[in-house]
């Protein structure tokens, strides 16, 4: 019975963010951090709030709202989070479980040491931003 | 015949607590004060939880000190004895009249005494030996069963703590012993000890073994963040093994290593690890293999009701109000309010674990379902002139503000029917769930594990955060505070 529930580094291991992870690594990391779950609606990073974390998507969806209007929708093995941790600010927008959430929370004070101590995903960190960089880019021209 | 003695018969209350540890017991009492109708059961024959039995080398890990600078039994003395029941005058502070005062935290003997006093003098009720054993969905409704028959209910409160042993997936794991199979630290003589795990239940048994056992190996893949430690629920009394280590003391280990398997080997144990914060393999050679791996919530079948989980599935995850974030109409109460995570500002969480902060938990939840079944509780009237020293002393002293921090706040709403003291409420409700304007005051820890009071207003809908500067001694009081509070209140009063 013990084996159907779900593990929580069987779910990391999943992600595309810790592909080049090993079973060791992806063990130390589920040790270091919290799962978090949310349900439906409810809020994880608030506007002009401060203190918050890096945020990496293992089931469901959350949204981005900026004033109300929802701007995005991640999914398993996207993040969000990032831009208030790297840059020290609080969040400019609201984000929130588009359905049922399970995410793996980072703060925002051990998100540096980590993404040194892991620069395999750091560096499929950048590759998202490029692309989410692109999609923008694309949607303004 | 037994029945008619018995309180709590089978029927159909508002509520039904199940389980008599600390968290049940706070519970129940909290619900009494509030005239809400509810029955406890308890498969246990006495009050105590999981008090009757852990720890198991007898020593708490929360401070009490029998004597403060503030009136033992007030709400002030209450940052001072972590491990007392919230109760009336007479009921509540009762740790410290069992202590020896041998440690400045109790023993597991005098917890329990206190707990069994509290249920006498604060006449909790108790339907003991009675055991859930399934549940049921009825419309708006729930039944229980039990091995006395069928409690109905509207609401369930589930305080039947985090005691299922939980062991990890690990190949061999049933060759080594969980922790609750501890045997006395003189069975571990001069025998070769690998522990499994990093956290409390490890290091307290690493700590009990130090005297006895030959050579003693702590591992498991996280590092001990000694940075850390103030958000940890890691005690620092029980770090001698760790301390030896990095000393290069000889015969105890600390290794940060994923566990690939336990073994048989040479008439004994082997435990074969990877390093996560070194690379290589290493094998450890035991004659006893403790797993410290911790403990899930004994769910029973309430996973089938639908209640989800957190933490490795380990325990249900919670709303504000302690009630299942998928499962409504079912709470819990005591260590399971753990599932319940706050904000989680700078990634601090709540004290949801222990005593010291669950029993908040279970007053916010007896109101929030006094609430729920229409029963109003008091909002004081607050004088305009009063309201800062008010908020300030609540940021200095509040026990609930300073233990569950970033997690509970006292509200304050504006209205112009005046100002009204809304109690203690979860931050992230109010932060969230919308409302009319208002004030909630918290105490806050950063990064670099300042402690600082905050103040969140809500105008027009709009929410601000406004945190204040530490003070060295926590002296929240002065003018300097008083006036930064005044002006970020002037736009709230003015409105």
């Amino acid at each position: 019975m013990e084996q159907s529930r779900p593990d929580i580094v069987e779910s990391l291991a999943r992600l595309t963010l810790f592909a080049d992870l090993t079973q060791a690594q992806l063990e130390s990391i589920a040790h270091r951090f919290d799962e978090e779950v949310f349900a439906e609606g409810q809020r994880i990073l608030r506007t002009g709030l401060s203190g918050g974390g890096l945020y990496l998507i293992i089931d469901g969806e959350a949204l981005i709202r900026i004033n109300g209007q929802v701007r995005a929708r991640f999914g398993p093995g996207e993040f969000f989070g990032e831009i208030g941790v790297l840059l020290g600010e609080p969040p400019n927008a609201d984000v929130e479980a588009a359905t049922f959430l399970r995410c793996l929370e980072i703060p925002g004070a051990e998100v540096e040491p980590f993404l040194v101590e892991f620069p395999r995903v750091m560096y499929r960190m950048l590759q998202s931003e490029a692309r989410r960089l692109r999609t923008t880019t694309e949607w303004k021209t | 015949m037994e029945d008619v003695e018995r309180p709590f018969p089978p029927g159909h209350y508002d509520v039904v607590v199940v389980g008599s540890g600390p968290g049940g017991l706070q519970t129940s009492h909290c619900l009494s004060q509030l005239g809400v109708d509810h029955a406890v059961i308890s498969q246990d024959e006495a009050p105590g939880g999981m008090f009757r039995r852990f720890p198991i080398f007898e020593r708490l890990i929360s401070w009490t000190k029998p004597d403060a600078p503030v009136e033992r039994g007030s709400r002030e003395y209450e940052w001072y004895d972590h491990n007392s029941l919230l109760g009336d005058p007479g009921t509540g502070a009762l740790t410290p009249e069992f202590m020896d005062r041998s440690f400045d935290v109790p023993s597991r003997a005098e917890m329990e005494a206190a707990l069994v006093a509290f249920t006498e003098r604060a006449g909790v009720q108790v339907r003991y030996g009675c055991r859930w054993s399934g549940t049921r969905q009825d419309g708006d409704a729930f039944a229980l069963e039990t091995d006395h028959g069928e409690y109905r209910c509207r609401f369930a409160v589930f305080a039947i703590g985090v005691t299922q042993p939980w062991t990890p997936p690990i190949r061999g794991s049933e060759l080594a012993t969980h922790y609750v199979g501890t045997r006395p630290a003189s069975n571990y003589r001069d025998k070769r000890v690998v522990i499994i795990g990093k956290r409390n239940s490890a290091f307290e048994v690493g700590n009990g073994l130090l005297p006895w056992a030959r050579e003693l190996v702590l591992v498991s893949p996280r590092p001990v963040q000694l940075e850390l430690l103030p958000h940890s629920p890691l005690r620092l009394r029980y770090l001698q093994p760790y301390e030896e280590y990095v000393r290069g003391g000889a015969g105890t280990y600390v290794v940060n290593a994923a566990i690939q398997q336990i073994e048989r080997a040479d008439g004994g144990l082997r435990v074969v690890a990877e390093g996560t914060t070194w690379p290589g393999r290493l094998e450890f050679d035991a004659d006893e293999v403790i797993l410290a791996t911790g403990f899930e919530a004994p769910l029973g079948d309430l996973r089938e009701l639908g209640v989800a989980t957190v933490l490795n599935d380990r325990i249900p995850a919670l709303s504000p109000f302690f009630e299942s974030l998928s499962a409504p109409g079912l709470f819990f109460a005591g260590n399971i309010t753990a599932g319940s995570r706050g904000i989680r500002k700078h990634g601090v969480g709540p004290n949801s674990t222990s005593v010291n902060g669950f029993r908040y938990n279970a007053r916010v939840l007896a109101e929030h379902l006094a609430e729920r079944l229409g029963i109003e509780r008091p909002r004081p009237r607050l004088e305009r002139d009063d309201l800062v020293p008010f908020l300030l002393r609540e940021l200095s002293r509040a026990p609930e503000l300073w233990i569950q921090k970033t997690f509970l706040g006292r509200v304050v709403s504006v209205s112009e029917d005046g100002l009204r003291d809304e109690g203690i409420v979860p931050l992230e409700h109010f932060l969230d769930a919308g409302g009319g304007d208002a004030v909630c005051a918290a105490v806050e820890m950063n990064p670099r594990t300042a402690i600082y009071p905050a103040l969140y207003v809500r105008r027009g809908g709009r929410i601000t955060e406004h945190e204040l500067p530490w003070h060295p001694v926590h002296a929240f009081e002065g003018h300097q505070y008083a006036q930064d509070v005044e002006a970020i209140l002037a736009p709230l009063l003015r409105s």
